[in-house]
C-alpha cells in the first residue's frame, strides 16, 4: 500500500471519528465513545505508517539523486516536512496525538468533537486547495539539519495551540450566559465567521475545482469568487446576506451548544486548566523550534538572523499573543473568559502565520511561495 | 515637602515602568503596528506599494494615502524612530517590572522552610496514612520514603511525634528573571550589530579578486560616480586596507571612511577570489540540488584561505561572513571552454580554448572545432536545437570535426550528460566548464553582535525550560503518634504544577502502606 492510499484512510477515519464524537456528545452512550476512540486511533496508526513510507518514498528518491550521501544524512534529508502538505499532515498527526493523550490523561471524550474537526478541516483543505503531493528534490535553502528540528519543533507547538484553541472555545461557551456579553459575541461572531469561511471555500471548489492547480491560485483567482466576490452584483449580495443571517443565527441559538457542552460532565476549571497547559507546553517549543533554531538557521543559510520578512514577523505577532496570554493571568481581572478570548485569537495568529502569509500575502506581493 | 512630591513622581514613573499594564500594551502595539509592516511591503519601490494600496482605496486615492504611510516611516517601519522607540520601552519595561519584582521573588527563594503549625496543616490540603507502630519505630521508613522521592530533609521533634519538612527548586522561581534576561541580551546584541556591523553583498564572477564589499546606496551624480569608483580601485590595490588608501590619496583616514560610508563602500581588509562557480543539479532532472562557490582569501599578497561554500554552509574569515545568496551571468563575458580531451588509447588532456578554436586529439589527425555554444540547450518537436534560458541550465558546445581537411562528423556536446561526450571514434571529449562569466552572489557579513544573540538564545532556552518545566516543590510530613500506631499527615505546595507533586506524594505513601503490610489509610 502506498502513502497516499494511508493518507486518504486517515483522513476518512478522522472525519469519521468527527461524527462519531459528536454524536457521542449528543447521546452520551458510551459504546458510541468507544467507536469514536478506536476509529480516531486507527486513522493515527494508518497516517504513522503513512508518514513512514513517506520518509523511505523520499528516502529511496534522495539516494537515488545524490548516491555519496552518508546513510545519515540521507535519512535527515529524506524527511516528509519539506512542503505546505508534509507540514500540514504533521500538524494534524501531532493533534490526533495529543488529543488522545488528554484523552487518556483526563478520562473524557468530551473534546473529541471540537479536536477532530480541527483534524478534518486541515486534511480537507489539502484536497479543496489542491496543494502539490509530489515527492520532489530538496531545493538547496532546504538542506540543512536544522530543517527538522525547526520544522517539527513548529508543528508540534502548533498543535498545542490548536488543543488551547478548541478548550479556550468551549470554555467560552460554557462561561458566556447574556447575549450581549462581548465574551459571547466574540466566539459566535469568530466561530461563524470561520464556518462561513470554509463553506465559501467549498463553494469554490465545488465550483471551480478542476482549474485550481495550487492554492495560490485557490485564493488569488478563486477565492469567494462563486460567492462574495461573484461576477454577478445580485449573487455576491445574496451571498453576503447569507453570511451575515448565518453569523446572526449562531449568535442567536449559540445557548444550545452550551446546553449541549454543559450536559456534560467537563467543569470549566479542567477547560481553562487545559487551555493553560497547553500553552504552557507549546510556548516553550515554539520559542526555542520556531523563533530560535528558525533564526539560527536564517543565520547560517543568509547571514541575516532577523530580516521582518512577513513569515517572521507573524511568528513574532504569535508569540506576542503567548506572551500576552502568560502575562495577562498575573493582571487583576484578567482570568477566566477574557484570557480564553486570548487563547483563541493565538491560534488564529497561529493560522495566519502558517497559511496566510504563504498564500494571503504572496496574493498582494511576490513573497514566498509554497515551500 | 518638596523633596516628598518630587519622591513620589520618581515613584510614580517607576510604578508606570514596572507595571504588568504597560507590558501587555506594548505587546498589543508592536504586534498590532507590525502586521502593517507584513502588508505594506519594506523598503521597496513606491509603485508597488501604490499599486496595493489602489487595491483597498482606490485608484485616486492612493498617493494620499501613501504620502500619510510613507512620512509616518510605514514604508520602512520596522527602523523608523516610533518602533525602534517602542522596542526600547519593552526593554525599558523589562528591566524595571523585573527588578520591581525580584526583592520579593529573591525572599520567596531564599527563605528557608519551617515546621508547619496545627492551623497551617489544617489549611494545607493533606493526606494522611496509619502505620503499625510509635514513631519512633516508624522514622526510619517514613524519612528512606521520603529520601527515595527525591526529597532531603530536615526534622523538628514536637510534643507527640515529629515533623519532617523538606523543599526543593527554591531557585526555579527565578526562571522568569534568566527568560527576561534573555531578552535584553538579543536586544542588546542586535544594537551591538546594528552599530559596529556590516551588512552587504559582493557580486564575484569567476577568475576576480574584490577587496571590498557593497552596501545598497542611493542614487549618485555623475562625479560622485566617478569618486566612488576611484576610491574602489585604490581600495582594491591597497587589499582593502583604508589607511593606505588614505595616504596614497592624500587625505586623512576618517574624510576616506565618511566618504566610503556614504558611497557604501565596505573595505574587506584582505582579498576573496572567485575560483569557480557551479550549479549542481539532481540526477537527470532540471532541479537544482547544489550551488557551489570556491572561493580564496588572499593576504598580502598570499593565498591564506580556501574553502568552497554553498546554502547553509558559508566561509568565515577575520569575523567577515560570506554566504552563497544568488549566482547569475557576467555581461557581456567571454570565458574559456575548458575540455578534457581522452584519446580512443591514450591519457587525457585538459585543454582552454575560446569560440572557433581548433584542436587535434593526441595522437590522431582529427581535429575539433569548437563552433557554438549555448547556456542552455533544448530540442523542439523538430529536433531542432535552441536555447531556453540564460542563464547555464545545460551548457553545450557545438563541435565540428574534420580529418585532412574534409568534414567528418560534427554535434552538441553536453556538460551535464556524459552519453554525449563520445565522439563516433572512440574518442572522448569532455564539456568540464564554461569559466568565467558567470558570478556567484555573496551576502557579505560582519556581525560582533550575533554571539551576544546565541548568548541570548540559549539563556532563553534555559529560562523558559527552569519556567515551565521546574517548580519549587515544599512538603511536610508529621508523625503523630496515636495508639500503637503512627498518623502520617503530609502538606504540600508547589508553585506549578501540583498535580505533578501529588502524584509523587500518592505514590510515596502507597509505598509507605505496602511496606507496612496493608495499613489503611
Amino acid at each position: 500500500m502506498n502513502s497516499s492510499t494511508l493518507f486518504g484512510i486517515s483522513t476518512m477515519a478522522y472525519i469519521l471519528a468527527m461524527i462519531i464524537y459528536i454524536t457521542y456528545l449528543a447521546f452520551r452512550n458510551s459504546q458510541v465513545g468507544i467507536a469514536a476512540t478506536t476509529v480516531t486511533i486507527a486513522g493515527f496508526v494508518s497516517q504513522t505508517i503513512a508518514i513512514v513510507i513517506r520518509w523511505t518514498e523520499h528516502y529511496a528518491q534522495w539516494t537515488m539523486m545524490s548516491p555519496e550521501s552518508t546513510f545519515i544524512v540521507s535519512v535527515l534529508r529524506s524527511a516528509p516536512l519539506r512542503n505546505l502538505f508534509e507540514s500540514l499532515i504533521f500538524f494534524v498527526w501531532c493533534l490526533i496525538l495529543g488529543y488522545l493523550i488528554i484523552e487518556l490523561k483526563y478520562k473524557t471524550r468530551s473534546f473529541g468533537a471540537f479536536v477532530t474537526p480541527i483534524a478534518g478541516l486541515a486534511l480537507a483543505f489539502i484536497d479543496i486547495s489542491g496543494m502539490s503531493k509530489e515527492i520532489e528534490p530538496l531545493v538547496p535553502a532546504l538542506q540543512s539539519n536544522w530543517l527538522l528540528a525547526h520544522v517539527m519543533m513548529s508543528f508540534i507547538s502548533y498543535s498545542t495551540f490548536a488543543l488551547s484553541f478548541s478548550t479556550g472555545l468551549m470554555y467560552l461557551i460554557l462561561k458566556t450566559d447574556k447575549r450581549t456579553e462581548s465574551s459571547y459575541i466574540f466566539w459566535t461572531v469568530t466561530s461563524g465567521i470561520f464556518i462561513v469561511v470554509l463553506f465559501a471555500m467549498g463553494l469554490d471548489y465545488l465550483s471551480f475545482g478542476l482549474a485550481i492547480k495550487t492554492p495560490e491560485t485557490l485564493i488569488k483567482s478563486y477565492l469567494f469568487k462563486a460567492s462574495f466576490l461573484n461576477k454577478s452584483v445580485a449573487v455576491s449580495i445574496f451571498s453576503l446576506l447569507i453570511a451575515v443571517a448565518f453569523i446572526f443565527m449562531v449568535w442567536k441559538y449559540g445557548h444550545i451548544l452550551k446546553k449541549i457542552v454543559g450536559s456534560f460532565s467537563i467543569s470549566a476549571e479542567m477547560l481553562d486548566e487545559i487551555t493553560y497547559k497547553s500553552i504552557a507546553i507549546g510556548f516553550p517549543i515554539f520559542t526555542l523550534g520556531g523563533l530560535i533554531f528558525g533564526a539560527i538557521w536564517a543565520d547560517q543559510a543568509w547571514g541575516v538572523y532577523w530580516s521582518w520578512d512577513p513569515k517572521e514577523t507573524w511568528s513574532l505577532i504569535t508569540w506576542f499573543v503567548y506572551a500576552f496570554f502568560l502575562h495577562s493571568r498575573l493582571l487583576r481581572g484578567w482570568r477566566g473568559k477574557k484570557v480564553a478570548i486570548v487563547a483563541v485569537m493565538g491560534f488564529i495568529a497561529v493560522i495566519f502565520t502558517y497559511l496566510g502569509v504563504n498564500l494571503l500575502l504572496s496574493g498582494l506581493h511576490a513573497y514566498g511561495s509554497l515551500e | 515637602m518638596e523633596e516628598n512630591k518630587n519622591k513620589s513622581i520618581i515613584d510614580k514613573i517607576w510604578n508606570f515602568f514596572a507595571s504588568i499594564t504597560l507590558a501587555v500594551v506594548l505587546f498589543a502595539l508592536i504586534g498590532l503596528t507590525s502586521i502593517v509592516g507584513t502588508i505594506v511591503e519594506q523598503n521597496v519601490a513606491p509603485e508597488k506599494n501604490l499599486k496595493l494600496l489602489a487595491k483597498f482605496f482606490g485608484d485616486s486615492n492612493a498617493p494620499a494615502f501613501y504620502k500619510i504611510l510613507d512620512s509616518l516611516g510605514f514604508m520602512d517601519m520596522y527602523h523608523s524612530w516610533w518602533f525602534i522607540g517602542l522596542l526600547l520601552l519593552f526593554a525599558a519595561n523589562l528591566i524595571i517590572c523585573s527588578l520591581d519584582r525580584l526583592p520579593r521573588i529573591w525572599k520567596l527563594a531564599k527563605e528557608a522552610i519551617k515546621p508547619l503549625t496545627d492551623e497551617q496543616f489544617k489549611n494545607l490540603g493533606k493526606k494522611e496514612l496509619v502505620l503499625k507502630g510509635k514513631p519512633d519505630k516508624v522514622k526510619e521508613t517514613v524519612g528512606t520514603a521520603i529520601k527515595h522521592a527525591g526529597f532531603k530533609f530536615l526534622e523538628a521533634k514536637e510534643a507527640t511525634g515529629y515533623q519532617f519538612y523538606s523543599e526543593k527548586g527554591n531557585y526555579t522561581r527565578l526562571g522568569v528573571y534568566i527568560t527576561h534576561l534573555s531578552i535584553l541580551l538579543i536586544l542588546g546584541g542586535a544594537i551591538i550589530g546594528i552599530i559596529f556591523g556590516f551588512k552587504g553583498y559582493l557580486n564575484l564572477p569567476e577568475g576576480k579578486t574584490y577587496s571590498v564589499a557593497f552596501a545598497p546606496g542611493g542614487f549618485l551624480s555623475r562625479e560622485e560616480e566617478s569618486e566612488m569608483e576611484a576610491i574602489i580601485e585604490r581600495l582594491q590595490a591597497t587589499e582593502g586596507n583604508a589607511k593606505e588608501a588614505a595616504r596614497q590619496f592624500g587625505v586623512d583616514e576618517k574624510t576616506l571612511r565618511t566618504k566610503m560610508k556614504r558611497y557604501g563602500i565596505w573595505p574587506l581588509g584582505f582579498s576573496i577570489r572567485c575560483d569557480n562557480f557551479l550549479v549542481d543539479f539532481y540526477k537527470g532532472s532540471n532541479m537544482p540540488k547544489e550551488y557551489r562557490s570556491w572561493l580564496t582569501i588572499i593576504k598580502g599578497n598570499k593565498e591564506v584561505f580556501k574553502k568552497s561554500i554553498v546554502v547553509n554552509d558559508p566561509l568565515t574569515y577575520n569575523d567577515v561572513t560570506f554566504y552563497q545568496s544568488s549566482f547569475g551571468m557576467v555581461p557581456n563575458a567571454h570565458g574559456e571552454f575548458i575540455m578534457k580531451i581522452t584519446p580512443k588509447s591514450g591519457a587525457p588532456e585538459t585543454r582552454q580554448m575560446h569560440r572557433d578554436d581548433k584542436f587535434i586529439i593526441p595522437g590522431t589527425d582529427l581535429q575539433g572545432t569548437l563552433k557554438d555554444f549555448s547556456p542552455a540547450l533544448s530540442f523542439d518537436a523538430n529536433n531542432r536545437p535552441f536555447t531556453f534560458a540564460e542563464q547555464m541550465n545545460n551548457p553545450a558546445v557545438f563541435l565540428e570535426f574534420s580529418e585532412k581537411g574534409k568534414t567528418k562528423y560534427s554535434g552538441w556536446i553536453m556538460k551535464r550528460y556524459p552519453q554525449t561526450w563520445g565522439l563516433p571514434d572512440g574518442h572522448t571529449v569532455e564539456f568540464v566548464d564554461y569559466w568565467g562569466v558567470e558570478y556567484t552572489g555573496l551576502q557579505v557579513r560582519k556581525d560582533p553582535g550575533v554571539w551576544v544573540v546565541y548568548l541570548g538564545c540559549m539563556v532563553m532556552a534555559v529560562g523558559l525550560y527552569i519556567t515551565f518545566f521546574m517548580s519549587h516543590k515544599k512538603i511536610w510530613v508529621r508523625l503523630l503518634e496515636e495508639k500503637n500506631s503512627t498518623r502520617i499527615i503530609v502538606a504540600l505546595t508547589a508553585n506549578k504544577n501540583r498535580t505533578a507533586l501529588e502524584a509523587k506524594t500518592d505514590k510515596m505513601m502507597a509505598l509507605l502502606s505496602k511496606s507496612d503490610g496493608g495499613g489503611k489509610q
